[in-house]
């Protein structure tokens, strides 16, 4: 039961980092990829109907380790106390500036704010699990690079796979230079945990940039995606062994009645919330088309 | 002043902020789907107005609301890490049901609701909204499950100094929640049907469009009927805090030994003799324990220690709950029955819906600060000190850091909403764009 929160938490954790992961590297690229306000808007539009869903994969993952690791959730936000308010900080002005942008005369301030607030979490999370597993700074930075990285480039990639005309061009050619930096800084904060889904996670990158140099966006979203994924698997198979310094999960665990509880709310709600945000993709599932009237 | 000062100031300051927002989405966002709703079924085109002017009034609300939600559920761990030990077991699995069960649900539907006008059929667009609305109402339910947790705890065992819960359907069921949660959401809807009267009232000191006169009358009736529910919960809340919660309920009159046959204090020095005793148990003679005899029994049960909240702030809190409380609930009734059968608005009453913005809104956070400040000094009642479940780890220099950052981003934010409120109300509804089921995509016409 143990074994099986902890990957329910890792799974939850995933759906985070791959949703919110472009989410982050389409906040930071929209103002590059666009010459005027109109493609502006329509990158951003992008993930208008989604991105509050896709947050709500880390609300319920924090959740979930409450409940089910109240040790482990107590002690990981109370050790990286100012990267976490830096992260909500972000949060909060990313969150504001996407609800508001279409409600202001001049949305100069929103668009600092998604911008600002895209990048500190996408470095801080990579910072807060590379200390978490290494306990060194420089794996912080190290680490908080590769993740900020990461989601430009499935930002990137997803940009280029949603809109059309010139931002499709512009968001294709900032996917490449991601690519570029990506893969390097990608090879410095996973070769040293060195297991099968950390090399495979490089890999897919790799393929990643080669197909978004052949225009195959579908297929390099999927890689950057599955990059992620991998990437995320091999940060939790070294937590698995030990979540937090002198902690064992056994330890930091909640009783089985309670596990036992909430893995039958999570079996029976958990399809229902796939199949519905996964409607949402289908209904939104056509480029964006840049429109200068409204 | 220590880590633990500031740890608890800062959790009241988040908490109060956060709930300016909570109570208008939760009754905003059903009294939008019903506007929608009488828009789908009419076909009256002053509907689908009045659903895109509060639709954007709600959204502008309703991001502030989800941002400042999210700090609230990180700071258990960082500010309170030995409370969140002590009870994650318990309190941990209402906080993952309410992502799991109710706020993917909110944040998905509305989502579509936003961007799918011109995309989903009109029944399914409406179903969204709807969806959206439900899932506010059952987060909050969820949130007060746990909150009334830690005043009344129940299905749960304490095992190595740690709660466990022995009965998930106990917690779900307490009866401190199933008081409790009608009595904040129809709160909630005297704070939206506020909002509404006062947007009204403005509208209607410019205008004789019958449009606003619609609008007001339907957030007239909202707001008694649901003052009604917050009176009736609130009586019943009254008599569970005489069981459960004697403390509070002593520091709320201000009485501090056990009396029987007590009288309620209306301000201190003027009192109505019987009253508290019949308010707690429909029993004139009955018995009520005072502050300062609880003290002396809460010692002998738990130790040294001083149990009483602080008297001022309770004292007081309850009287501005109730007296602002009840204050918009007989404005909302006049206001029904002056305006009865198609009356017109008198230009006072307009005037006073005005204040029905800043009543309600005050008394449920007097209402808060009387609930939970009255539960002090503990976290969970009889069970954990709030001075215990503070994080050991975290320094006065960390709290006092994000203190000050949140408190200067909820300030700048607080004065952002509140214009951008200002100016859209004064933009007022403008001539809908007409709706195409069509597939071609069109500017959404809410954002971007």
């Amino acid at each position: 039961m143990i074994e099986l929160w902890f990957a329910i938490i890792a799974f939850l954790w995933t759906g985070y980092f791959v949703l919110e992961g472009f989410d982050f590297g389409v906040g930071m690229l929209a103002p590059l990829v666009s010459r005027n306000a109109a493609e502006q808007r329509a990158g951003l539009q992008t993930i208008g109907p989604v991105w509050d869903g896709n947050e709500v994969w880390l609300i319920t993952a924090v959740g979930a380790m409450f409940a089910a690791f109240p040790a482990w959730y107590a002690g990981v936000f109370s050790s990286f106390y100012l990267p976490v308010t830096l992260i909500l900080v972000g949060l909060i002005v990313r969150g504001v500036g996407l609800e508001w942008r279409g409600k202001v005369d001049n949305p100069v301030w929103c668009d600092l704010g998604i911008v600002v607030g895209s990048a500190l979490p996408a470095f801080l999370w990579g910072s807060v699990f590379a200390d978490l597993l290494f306990d060194s700074a420089l794996a912080a930075v190290v680490g908080g690079v590769f993740t900020l990285a990461t989601c430009v480039l499935h930002g990137a990639v997803f940009l280029a796979l949603k809109t059309t005309g010139p931002v499709r061009r512009r968001a294709r050619v900032a996917a490449l230079i991601a690519g570029g930096v990506t893969i390097p800084v990608a090879v410095a904060a996973l070769s040293s945990l060195g297991t099968i889904p950390a090399l495979a996670s490089m890999a897919a990158l790799a393929a990643a940039t080669a197909l978004i140099w052949r225009r195959r966006e579908g297929w390099a979203f999927a890689a950057t995606a599955g990059s992620i994924v991998l990437a995320t698997l091999a940060v939790f198979m070294e937590l698995r062994v030990r979540p937090l310094p002198g902690l064992t999960l056994a330890e930091a665990a909640s009783a089985p009645y309670t596990l036992g509880m909430l893995t039958w709310i999570g079996l029976i709600a958990l399809p229902f919330v796939l199949v519905y945000q996964g409607w949402t993709y289908w209904v939104f599932r056509k480029r964006v088309q840049v429109r200068t009237a409204g | 002043m220590d880590a633990l000062d500031l740890a608890r100031w800062q959790f009241g300051v988040t908490t109060v902020y956060h709930f300016l927002f909570v109570p208008l989405t939760i009754g905003l966002g059903i009294f939008v789907a019903g506007l929608q709703t009488a828009w789908h079924r009419t076909g009256n085109e002053q509907y689908l107005k009045l659903t895109k002017f509060f639709g954007k009034l709600f959204l502008i609300n309703f991001a502030m609301g989800v941002v400042t939600g999210i700090v609230q559920e990180f700071q258990f761990g960082m500010n309170w890490s030995e409370y969140s030990t002590f009870v994650g077991d318990v309190f941990g699995a209402p906080l993952a049901m309410e992502a799991l069960l109710a706020f993917f649900m909110e944040s998905t539907f509305l989502g579509l609701w936003i961007f799918g006008w011109d995309r989903l059929p009109k029944r399914v667009h409406l179903a969204t909204i709807w969806a959206a609305a439900i899932g506010s109402n059952l987060s909050a339910y969820f949130i007060l499950a746990a909150n009334a947790w830690m005043k009344h705890p129940v299905g749960y065992e304490v095992v190595d100094g740690k709660a466990r819960m022995t009965d998930l359907w106990a917690v779900l069921t307490n009866s401190t929640a199933l008081a409790q949660v009608p009595h904040v959401i129809a709160g909630s809807f005297v704070v939206a049907g506020g909002f509404v009267l006062a947007v009204c009232g403005y509208w209607l000191l410019r205008t004789r469009a019958e449009m606003w006169r619609g609008a007001a009358r339907a957030a007239l009736l909202m707001t008694a009927i649901a003052g009604a529910v917050v009176a009736g919960t609130g009586d019943h809340s009254a008599k569970l805090m005489y069981e459960q919660q004697p403390m509070k309920l002593a520091a709320a009159e201000g009485l501090e030994h056990d009396t029987e046959g007590a009288g309620f204090s209306v301000v201190p020095g003027i009192e109505i003799p019987k009253l508290l005793s019949f308010l707690s148990t429909y029993d004139f003679e009955a018995p009520v324990q005072g502050t300062e005899d609880l003290q002396r029994r809460f010692e002998q049960q738990f130790g040294p220690g001083d149990y009483r909240p602080d008297g001022t702030v309770v004292f007081w809190s309850f009287r501005v709950m109730i007296v602002f409380g009840l204050a918009t609930v007989g404005l909302s009734v006049l206001g029904l029955w002056l305006t009865r059968r198609r009356r017109p608005f008198p230009a006072w009453l307009s005037r006073a819906m005005l204040l029905a913005l800043p009543l309600p809104l005050i008394a449920v956070i007097a209402g808060w600060l009387l609930s939970e400040i009255g539960r002090q000094p503990w976290t969970v009642a009889g069970e954990l000190l709030t001075a215990s479940s503070v994080s050991p780890s975290v320094s006065l220099a960390e709290v006092a850091t994000s203190l000050t950052i949140f408190t200067l981003l909820y300030g700048a934010l607080a004065v952002a909403e509140t214009v951008l409120l200002a100016r859209h109300v004064r933009r007022g509804a403008e001539e809908p764009a007409p709706v195409q089921a069509a597939e071609a995509p069109r500017e959404p016409s809410l954002m971007y």
